[in-house]
Parts: structure tokens; C-alpha cells; sequence
């Protein structure tokens, strides 16, 4: 009890001594909060960019595609495909018995950036009648849905903020069509950085034969096994099935995996920085002190107590440095858009994520660096010989 | 330099201060020619670039394709000396993630075109002899332990064969050096256009993209307008430009690399200034007394600022070239991202330009506070 008590007292004294010290304790609140505020914005990005395409998918949700396609934009599927698969088991049917599917196909189309006209593809994707059905977080949100068999299209909503020419009322010239944009939706997943029209309108633009991936409703999502085996069991198919939830996934993994790398080794670079730049200032905190240090220790204050009050006051300073970084990257850096190409066949639009994991990720990081940086500081300050420091100066 | 000694023995004056200030001066300086070298790499990849080389693709998308049959109609443009094409062939060998850079070409012209791919004649000639060849970089087949003779399955995530298949078999009939364009991703697998049209399913008669090589770098803009000039209005329209253009267009894709660089980097240099600053002004503020001593000792004024923002110089230039000397050790290990590059010379260039301003900046204050010392104040302590 009474080293908690000493521990408590030495604490308050120092804590209240810290304004004579300003300068050198912002050094440790401006290094960490630099690590925490970077390490934040970059695995804000993944997440981010996770967030968006792992939304797009649903577990009762399939996606065939050719045998041996790792991605839609490389897959190609015969017409006929997407009644046979239409009629495998675990199809979820609507009131007029019909399967819940839609047979897509994509171009690409080259865009130009709002902000910088940079030139960069998106996807336009030919959907099925039932597209609206399959897909319950399609919403049309300005405009109107396109006519099947007319050259309409509808603009996803991200990609009607980030690139040029999108608008309600603009043409877009392919090879083959010019197609009118009449609407902006949104799905709140990577389908917003895309354009969708009628497939059949897209096939016959392009004077290609099929479909190049067919998405369907499955009864529920434990009937994956019994649809996979189904189509497996025709002779007539030759194609893969994934659970839609899996495409996306396996289609963000590297990137994904890549961005957090870059996040930890930049932010461990940083973090080394940090901790001799706390070291730094701690020492300076002991040094400007050895008398106090002396006198309490000749007045029988206990060596734990020093530590633990260099620590507490390192550690106080880190939490500090990181709730600023974290902070920072909030205000800076939540909800930015950004937008860079992924395997999803053109770019891939998304909004930088903070959550509150990542928060808890930085203030970790920031206790770590002030421990380690308090820490051979307090030890110091324990072992002080008494007698020498009080005779300093 | 005779008062090296006096800056040197000032800095050390505290020691663990010093080395603590260095170690993060070194830190951030390693960190920002890691990042930097990335930067820089990618921009010297386009600068290595030729201008007298042009790309020709479709108007509408770089994917579309173009009909083969325009090549001897590039031919006939005033200023074009040697024409030849690519078509992505999606390939990967084994497994979809060994992706091969495979490209179906004209190898001919390719040679041609790209005077910096070192191939030997008698491997280019049973090229043109097997139609079912295929050349590869020497560090492609080093890669994969390919030797000539070897017959290679490549499988594809675009084309078919007539036969259904998505496996295609190659013979390796020889290798070239491709040693000019870095380890990146440029194409380094290339197969016969005539054989791989005739073989593949659908798509037929179509390249992605053509390259021509220029008499002139100089005319390569009126060039490239000739060329699209020749296909205006039909159902191919074409886009020419340089390959250092073409190549931009490419690297801007993958995102802005150049602005979460340039956010880290300042974030980084930042919290160093403040923590250098904080150094040396407290360093200074320890040594006031000192300081008095060496202006009734008869230091001028202005010898006494040198003194000190030499100090900050010494401190930032010698920890700013240790990080640069370590980052330039440890680049090539990113060889994985940007292929094989030694660090670009611009970034140490850089560095050093931003330690002399780091340096400047912290060590100004403090120096100018030393100018300013009144001998009497600051020996009396006040």
C-alpha cells in the first residue's frame, strides 16, 4: 500500500512539474503521434478497400464463371451456360418459377479523373432482367433505371463523383455504341465504381457471343454444396463456382495483403524513430530532475516509485501523442476517396476507413513506444546514487 | 577548420542526447530514401524510356484491339522504320499466380523496334523456323530453370485453343537479354503471332497494340498524328503516342503511389524538425554561460552564430548520410517492387538538400539567440 501511495504522490509531483518542461515532453507527443497518424492512414486504406469489395459479396450468392478464370474480366461463358445453370439445384426461384440469376458480361471504358485527369478504366456491366432482385442494395438514386434493348446505361455513384462525363444526360462512346447515361445508383460496394447497363444491349454492342459470369440467388446460403454439385455433375458445363463472398475476397487478398505490409514497415521505421526520440526526452526529464529524485529518495521514497513514475509520465505522454495521431488521421484522412486498380477489371473506388480497431491498433502501438522509451530513463532515475545527485550543481 | 574541433567537442558535450538525436535523424532519413528510391524508381523506368518509339492502340480502349492488317499500312508512314505489334497472352505457368509476361509478337520486327533486347542471330532465326517457339529473357528462363529445347506449358486466363484447352505448348528456341528495362514487369515471354491466331479459339485477326519505331525522335509527334490520321473515321479508330507517355498512362493505374510517399515523408520530417529543434535549443540554452566565455574570450558576435549553426549542419549532414548509407544498402531488397534499380543518385541529392534545410531551421533560432547573448547577463546567469 505504501508504494502505491509513494508511486502516487512522486506522480502528481512530476505531472505538475510538466509545464516547466513543455518543449522537450511535445517531442514525444509530436513523434508519436507522426507513427500513430501514418500507421492509421495507411491501414485505413485496406481496410478501406477491403470493406468495399468484401460488401459486394453475399454468402447466398454464387458466381460461375469459366473453368479455370481467376476473374471475371478473363472468364467467357456460351449463351446456353446461363439457362443450364439457371436449372441446377439450390436456384432460388420467383413467383413465376424463374431462377434469380443474372448472366453479365463487362467492358472496359476509359475514364479521365476529376481531380487530375488522369486516364484510368472502369467496368461497364452488362446485367440480367433480374439483376434489381438479385441484388437488393441496388438502388437508383437520381434518374431513372436504363431500357433493356436501348444503349441507356446507369452510372454507380463513386464513379459519378470521381470521374468526368458521368453525369445524367452525357455520352459515352464505345467501339460499336454510344450509350446515354440516365441514372446514378448505388450499392454501397465495389458495383458503385462501375457503369451497368442490359447485358443483351452490351453483347450486341460488342459483337461478342456470351456472357462472361452469371451470378445467382441461391435458396439459402447452405445450398452452395447441392448447386456446386449440380453443375459439376453436367457434362454440358465446364466452369467454376465460388460463393460470391469468396470471389471478392481471394480478388482483394494480395493487394490487401501488400498495403498492410507497407503499413507495419513504414510504421515500425517510424515507431524505432519515436522510441529514441522518447528516450531523448525522458532522459532530459530525469536529468532536469536529479535533485527532486534525490531528495525523495534520501527521504526514504522507494527506488519502484521512480520508476514507475517516469514511466506513468511516459506513458501519459505516448497516449497523448497517440490519441493526436489518431486524431489526425481521422480528420484528414476518414472518408477520403481514393482509387486504384485491383483485380475487379477497372479501377476500384473506395473511401478511407478509420475504425475503431485501427484506433485501438495506433493507441497500442503509442503505449508500446512510451514503455520502451520511459523505461531506461526510470531505470536511471532509480538507481541514481543519492548522495552524488544531491551535491549537483 | 580550425574550429572543427570546438563544434565537434560541442556536440558531444551530451552524449546520449547526441546519439539518441542521431539515431532518429538516421532512422528518418532511411525511411525517406526507402520511399523516395521507390518514387524515383518508377519515374526513371518511364525516363529510361526511348521517345523514338510509338505505341499505337485503339482509340476507345487499350484492350479492344486493332486488325492485324493495319501493320503494313504503318509500314507505309513517311518517318516509321520498323513496325511490329504485341497482344497480351494473360499467361502463367503452373499456377494462375506465376503470371509470365507473355507476349504474341512479330519477332522480326520486335528486335527491330527494340534495339535494346540483345538476342543472338541464330536464336531469332529458329524463331522465324519453329512455329511453335518462343523466346524468353535470361532471367525469365533463370526463373523458372527453362533451358532451350525445353517445351513450356503456359496456360492463359484469355485465350482458348481450338481444342478448348486454356494450356498452351511452347518449344523454347532461345533467349535474349532484356537486362535494359529493369526485372519489371516489361514483356520477356514472346510467341508467334501466326501461329497463336491460327490456334485460338475466337478473337482472331486482332493485336492489342502496335510499336513503331521512328526515324526521327523530333517528328514523333507529327508521326503519330499520321498514323491516326490514316485510320480516322473507321471502325478502328487509333491512338499513337510516345512510349514514355504510353508507359505514364500505365503507371497512373496502379493509383497515386507519389502522394501517400510525399504525406509519409512529410509526416516524418516534421515531427523530426521538432525533435531536432528541441535539441539544439536546449543545447544552447545548457551552454549560455559557455557561449559568454568564448565572446569575452574576444568571439565575435557572428562567429559565435556560426559556431552553433555549424553544430546543427554537422549534426543533420552526418546522420542524414548514415540513413541515406543504409537505405542504399538495404534498396536492393525491394527489388520485388520496382525491380532491379540501384538507388536513383537524385534521392541522395535530395536528402542532403533537406538535411542542410532541417539543419537551417532548427539551428537558427538557437544560433541567433546566441548572437544576441549580452556577455554580462549571461555569465551573471540572468
Amino acid at each position: 500500500m505504501k508504494t502505491f501511495r509513494q508511486i502516487g504522490s512522486v506522480t502528481a509531483m512530476n505531472l505538475r512539474s510538466l509545464p516547466q518542461r513543455l518543449g522537450t515532453s511535445f517531442v514525444i507527443v509530436i513523434g508519436i503521434a507522426g507513427v500513430v497518424a501514418v500507421l492509421i492512414s495507411v491501414l485505413a486504406m485496406s481496410t478501406g478497400m477491403l470493406r468495399t469489395l468484401q460488401n459486394a459479396g453475399r454468402d447466398d450468392r454464387a458466381m460461375v464463371l469459366r473453368n479455370g478464370s481467376a476473374a471475371e474480366s478473363s472468364s467467357a461463358l456460351p449463351r446456353d451456360t446461363a439457362r443450364l445453370i439457371g436449372d441446377a439445384a439450390g436456384v432460388k426461384r420467383d413467383a413465376d418459377g424463374k431462377p434469380i440469376l443474372s448472366a453479365e458480361g463487362m467492358r472496359v471504358l476509359t475514364v479521365y479523373k476529376r481531380e487530375d485527369g488522369a486516364e484510368v478504366n472502369v467496368a461497364i456491366r452488362g446485367v440480367g432482367p433480374k439483376m434489381t432482385v438479385l441484388r437488393p442494395e441496388f438502388k437508383i438514386v437520381e434518374g431513372r433505371m436504363f431500357q433493356s434493348a436501348l444503349t441507356e446505361l446507369v452510372v454507380g455513384r463513386a464513379a459519378s463523383r470521381q470521374f468526368r462525363g458521368l453525369g445524367i444526360g452525357d455520352k459515352i462512346t464505345t467501339r460499336g455504341a454510344t450509350w446515354t447515361v440516365v441514372g446514378v445508383f448505388t450499392t454501397g460496394d465495389a458495383h458503385e465504381s462501375e457503369l451497368m447497363t442490359d447485358v443483351e444491349a452490351l453483347v450486341s454492342a460488342e459483337r461478342r457471343g456470351g456472357y462472361q459470369s452469371v451470378t445467382v440467388q441461391l435458396d439459402s446460403a447452405g445450398s452452395f454444396g447441392a448447386f456446386k454439385d449440380a453443375l459439376s455433375a453436367n457434362p454440358a458445363l465446364s466452369v467454376d463456382v465460388s460463393r460470391e463472398r469468396e470471389y471478392y475476397t481471394q480478388q482483394s487478398k494480395t493487394i490487401g495483403q501488400v498495403i498492410t505490409i507497407v503499413a507495419y514497415v513504414v510504421g515500425s521505421i517510424m515507431a524505432i524513430g519515436a522510441v529514441f526520440a522518447a528516450l531523448n526526452t525522458m532522459y532530459s526529464a530525469v536529468s532536469a530532475r536529479v535533485r527532486d529524485i534525490a531528495t525523495l529518495r534520501a527521504i526514504g521514497f522507494g527506488g519502484s516509485a521512480m520508476v514507475a513514475s517516469v514511466l506513468v509520465e511516459a506513458v501519459l505522454l505516448a497516449l497523448l501523442g497517440g490519441a493526436l495521431g489518431a486524431a489526425l488521421a481521422w480528420v484528414f484522412f476518414n472518408g477520403h476517396t481514393v482509387s486504384t486498380l485491383t483485380g475487379v477489371g477497372g479501377h476500384l473506388i473506395f473511401d478511407l476507413t478509420v475504425t475503431p480497431e485501427l484506433i485501438g491498433v495506433g493507441i497500442v502501438w503509442a503505449c508500446a513506444i512510451g514503455l520502451i522509451g520511459g523505461l531506461f530513463p526510470a531505470i536511471r532515475a532509480a538507481r541514481l546514487p543519492v548522495a552524488t545527485a544531491l551535491r549537483a550543481i | 577548420m580550425k574550429y572543427f574541433r570546438l563544434i565537434w567537442a560541442g556536440l558531444w558535450r551530451k552524449k546520449a542526447r547526441t546519439i539518441l538525436t542521431m539515431l532518429s535523424i538516421i532512422v528518418a532519413f532511411l525511411l525517406f530514401g526507402l520511399l523516395q528510391g521507390v518514387n524515383q524508381g518508377f519515374n526513371s523506368v518511364v525516363a529510361n524510356l526511348n521517345v523514338d518509339r510509338l505505341y499505337t492502340n485503339a482509340k476507345t480502349n487499350m484492350v479492344d484491339g486493332l486488325p492485324i492488317a493495319y501493320q503494313n499500312r504503318i509500314k507505309e508512314v513517311p518517318g516509321v522504320v520498323a513496325v511490329s505489334h504485341w497482344t497480351y497472352f494473360g499467361g502463367y505457368f503452373r499456377e494462375a499466380k506465376n503470371a509470365i509476361p507473355a507476349f504474341a509478337t512479330d519477332p522480326e520486327g520486335l528486335f527491330k523496334v527494340y534495339k535494346e533486347l540483345k538476342i543472338k542471330p541464330e536464336y531469332l532465326q529458329a524463331m522465324k523456323s519453329t512455329r511453335t517457339g518462343a523466346l524468353a529473357s535470361e532471367t525469365l528462363a533463370k526463373q523458372y530453370g527453362w533451358k532451350i529445347g525445353d517445351r513450356i506449358p503456359l496456360g492463359t486466363s484469355i485465350w482458348t485453343t481450338k481444342e478448348g484447352s486454356n494450356t498452351w505448348y511452347f518449344d523454347l528456341v532461345g533467349t535474349f537479354d532484356a537486362s535494359a528495362f529493369g526485372s519489371g514487369g516489361f514483356p520477356s515471354f514472346y510467341i508467334n503471332y501466326d501461329y497463336y491466331d491460327e490456334a485460338k479459339a475466337f478473337g482472331k485477326g486482332v493485336v492489342h497494340y502496335y510499336l513503331e519505331s521512328i526515324k526521327d525522335p523530333r517528328q514523333a509527334t507529327q508521326v503519330a498524328k499520321a498514323i491516326d490520321a490514316l485510320f480516322e473515321n473507321s471502325s478502328n479508330e487509333t491512338r499513337t503516342q510516345t512510349e514514355s507517355q504510353f508507359q505514364q498512362m500505365q503507371m497512373k493505374q496502379i493509383g497515386d503511389i507519389n502522394f501517400i510517399v510525399n504525406a509519409i515523408v512529410g509526416a516524418v520530417l516534421f515531427t523530426l524538425l521538432f525533435l531536432t529543434a528541441n535539441t539544439m535549443m536546449q543545447s544552447v540554452r545548457e551552454r549560455i554561460p559557455e557561449l559568454a566565455v568564448l565572446k569575452t574570450l574576444g568571439y565575435s558576435d557572428g562567429k559565435v552564430l556560426a559556431l552553433v549553426l555549424a553544430e546543427a549542419f554537422v549534426l543533420c549532414l552526418v546522420a542524414a548520410l548514415i540513413g541515406l548509407g543504409v537505405a542504399a544498402v538495404l534498396f536492393p531488397a525491394l527489388k520485388a517492387v520496382i525491380g532491379n534499380l540501384p538507388m536513383p543518385l537524385i534521392v541522395i541529392e535530395m536528402g542532403i538538400a533537406i538535411a542542410c534545410g532541417l539543419a537551417l531551421v532548427s539551428g537558427l533560432p538557437p544560433a541567433l539567440r546566441a548572437q544576441r547573448l549580452n556577455i554580462v547577463d549571461a555569465l551573471a546567469g540572468r
